[in-house]
């Protein structure tokens, strides 16, 4: 394998979208594929895969949030709640079409997002922490009990979305619209990290004094990549709407909000590929452990509970050995290749902070 | 009516405090948001479960064990989990503390199922009348308890060497280490009190919530309790803990349902709103 030099002329092919020009052929191969693909796995996969495509936008928001921002939400589930049942709302109840709800499910999801993020982006970042575990929380209850609207604890039903003619009724058909959002929302994501609001976001992430000593505005830009982040999530919950036919309280618990994070860091934090291979890689967790049941002893086999231990296992495994995700494994490797045989193990070593950061009490 | 309320809500409210004490106690100490608290109030309350019910042992002898065996899993999981992590990011160690709040969830789940179990208590039943005010003993025994342990860490942390030592690591933890203090012993000392604190909360609520794998979600509510208080602040966690906890009853009371299992959250919420430092919090500053 030959090592690839980039020759920089000017400062703008710093910040392009694909460095090579094999990269674009590369990634449009991969989108040939991925729309021939439903012809080739089956309705089973064609169903996992637009699962998939809906679970990135989300785990795409949240590293918006999280990878690039460095603020944590444990509570991206209500966002996602929020988002589907204002689409469902908007659709069933008050009839509107599917191509308004979606964006004011995504809107919805936003504003409950600032009203949120603004008290509690002003101080560290675990108090957004709690606040959105709470808020996931509250989110709940409302479901619950506010029946009028929300049907309670029966849930809701939703229709499959129609474009002039075409109504996306079959899973593969909506597979192809669940497709065409996350391609755009990938888009968006790359985009908005090239612009000075994205490199303010890591700035922030990467030191907030540093940040805040060449002119930026902390809580600013925290609020904004936290209503992005919810944002995402609302679009996403109104997709996962549509997609299911029917939501329920049950869909939107604390354990789907974990699932998210796990996404980020199962796949890599701080990147658009981590947050798809999380994706991929959460959506088949519950199809493997079923498949893994037979392997494991007949003790363990019946226990219910298994999924949340597998999720929290798989997390602490995750941060205590390969913080960078799926997707940092895959550079290292690259990487390896690329300059073997002098690689040096050094070059990801992890950079510790021994001393006080939050606070100076 | 009213009085009868407000004991229930202080009782629950000391659970409250107690799980929040431990929490503030770690996060103090190394820095450690632990989402796992409640995990811990769980797991003590289930041993203390098995060694009763299930062993016929007497209740003293199964608190003293449950405490040591809560000790030695605080140690276990700072040394096995935590000391590698020193230093790391706020955000990895959250959701390793999460992980972990899963996995013991769920390992409890496997171990003594998802049944709901009633915990026995060791006094009499008979509640005691005030004229015309009657409280449950379990309430008192929870708010007599916890203030008995209040007072004694209170004790430990001002007049015991270890003590001192734990509250200089706190304040900072590499002028403490100049001076001679072994931070490691610091870090698993606290962990295993905190875990130790934990399982008497647990003990203490299991009569009168319920003995489930899942009661952990009790303990979230210290978050709120925290805050309220002022993060990081230990009397802030103690009066955090009691008004969630009184209000929260108060709210099941008198305003309609589905309020009071989420209060607690609406508190925290305009508590950020209007003062986000909490009661007895310090604006944060920041060193660089």
């Amino acid at each position: 394998m030959t090592m690839k030099f980039l020759m920089r002329r000017n400062y703008f092919q710093d910040i392009q979208l694909f460095k090579f020009r094999s990269t674009l052929l590369w990634y449009m191969a991969l989108v040939v594929g991925l729309v021939i693909a439903p012809f080739f796995i089956g309705t089973y996969f064609t169903y996992i895969f637009t699962l998939i495509a809906i679970y990135a936008i989300v785990s795409l928001g949240l590293n918006i949030l999280t990878g690039y921002t460095g603020q944590i939400s444990l509570g991206h589930a209500a966002f996602f709640a929020i988002g589907a049942y204002t689409s469902a709302y908007l659709t069933a109840t008050v009839g509107l079409s599917f191509w308004l709800a979606l964006p004011a499910a995504g809107l919805a999801a936003a504003v409950v997002g600032l009203v949120v993020g603004i008290p509690s982006l002003r101080l560290s970042g675990l108090y957004l922490a709690i606040a959105t575990m709470g808020l996931a929380f509250i989110i709940e209850e409302v479901i619950l009990q506010w029946k009028d609207v929300t049907n309670g604890i029966n849930g809701m039903a939703l229709l499959r979305p129609h474009l002039g003619p075409i109504t996306f009724d079959t899973d593969q058909k909506y597979y192809y619209l669940s497709l065409a959002f996350l391609i755009l929302f990938i888009l968006v994501a790359k985009n908005l990290m090239r612009t000075p609001t994205g490199r303010a976001f890591i700035a922030v992430r990467d030191s907030e004094i540093a940040a805040q000593a060449v002119g930026i505005n902390l809580a600013r830009y925290k609020v904004w990549a936290f209503v992005i982040s919810a944002f995402y999530a609302g679009v996403a919950g109104s997709l996962f709407g549509h997609f299911m036919t029917f939501i329920g309280p049950d869909n939107f618990t604390l354990l789907e909000s974990i699932g998210f994070l796990a996404m980020i860091i199962v796949g890599g934090i701080a990147s658009v590929h981590g947050s798809i291979y999380g994706a991929v890689f959460m959506t088949f967790l519950p199809e493997i452990i079923r498949l893994a049941k037979d392997y494991l002893p007949p003790i363990l086999q019946e226990k219910v509970g298994l999924q949340a231990a597998a999720y929290g296992i798989i997390l602490m495994l995750f941060v205590i050995f390969e913080p960078m995700g799926l997707y940092g494994r895959w550079l290292k490797l690259k990487f390896y290749f690329e300059t073997f045989p002098v690689y040096k193990k050094e070059t990801f070593r992890k950079e510790r902070k021994f001393y006080r950061s939050e606070r100076s009490r | 009516m009213l009085w009868q309320q407000i004991i229930s809500g202080v009782a629950v409210g000391c659970i409250y405090a107690l799980v929040a004490l431990g929490f503030v106690l770690i996060y103090k100490a190394t820095e450690v948001v632990n989402f796992a608290q409640g995990e811990f109030m769980m797991i003590g309350a289930f041993v203390a479960y098995t060694l009763i019910a299930l062993l016929k042992l007497p209740f003293l002898p199964a608190l003293a064990f449950t405490l040591v065996f809560m000790f030695f899993f605080g140690i276990f999981l700072d040394r096995v989990m935590f000391r590698p992590l020193v230093g790391e990011e706020a955000f990895a160690l959250v959701m390793v503390t999460l992980g972990l709040s899963f996995t013991l969830r769920s390992v409890a789940g496997m171990i003594w199922t998802y049944d709901t179990f009633d915990f026995p208590f060791v006094f009499s039943e008979k509640p005691l009348a005030l004229g015309s005010l009657v409280i449950s003993t379990i309430h008192l025994t929870i708010i007599v308890s916890s203030v008995i342990l209040v007072f004694l860490l209170y004790l430990f942390f001002k007049f015991t060497d270890i003590g001192i030592a734990m509250q200089a690591t706190s304040q900072n933890q590499l002028a403490a280490y100049l001076m001679g203090i072994g931070v490691k012993k610091v870090f698993l000392l606290t962990w295993a009190i905190s875990s130790v604190i934990a399982a008497v909360a647990g003990i203490l609520i299991a009569p009168i919530s319920f003995l489930h794998a899942n009661m952990g979600f009790i303990g979230l509510k210290a978050f709120p309790a925290a805050v309220l208080g002022g993060f990081g602040s230990i009397p802030g966690a103690i009066v955090g803990g009691l008004i969630i906890g009184l209000s929260e009853n108060l709210a099941g009371a008198y305003l309609t349902t589905g309020f009071k299992n989420v209060f607690a959250y609406i508190i925290l919420i305009i508590v950020l709103m209007i003062r986000p430092e909490g009661i007895f919090g310090i604006q944060e500053k920041k060193r660089v």
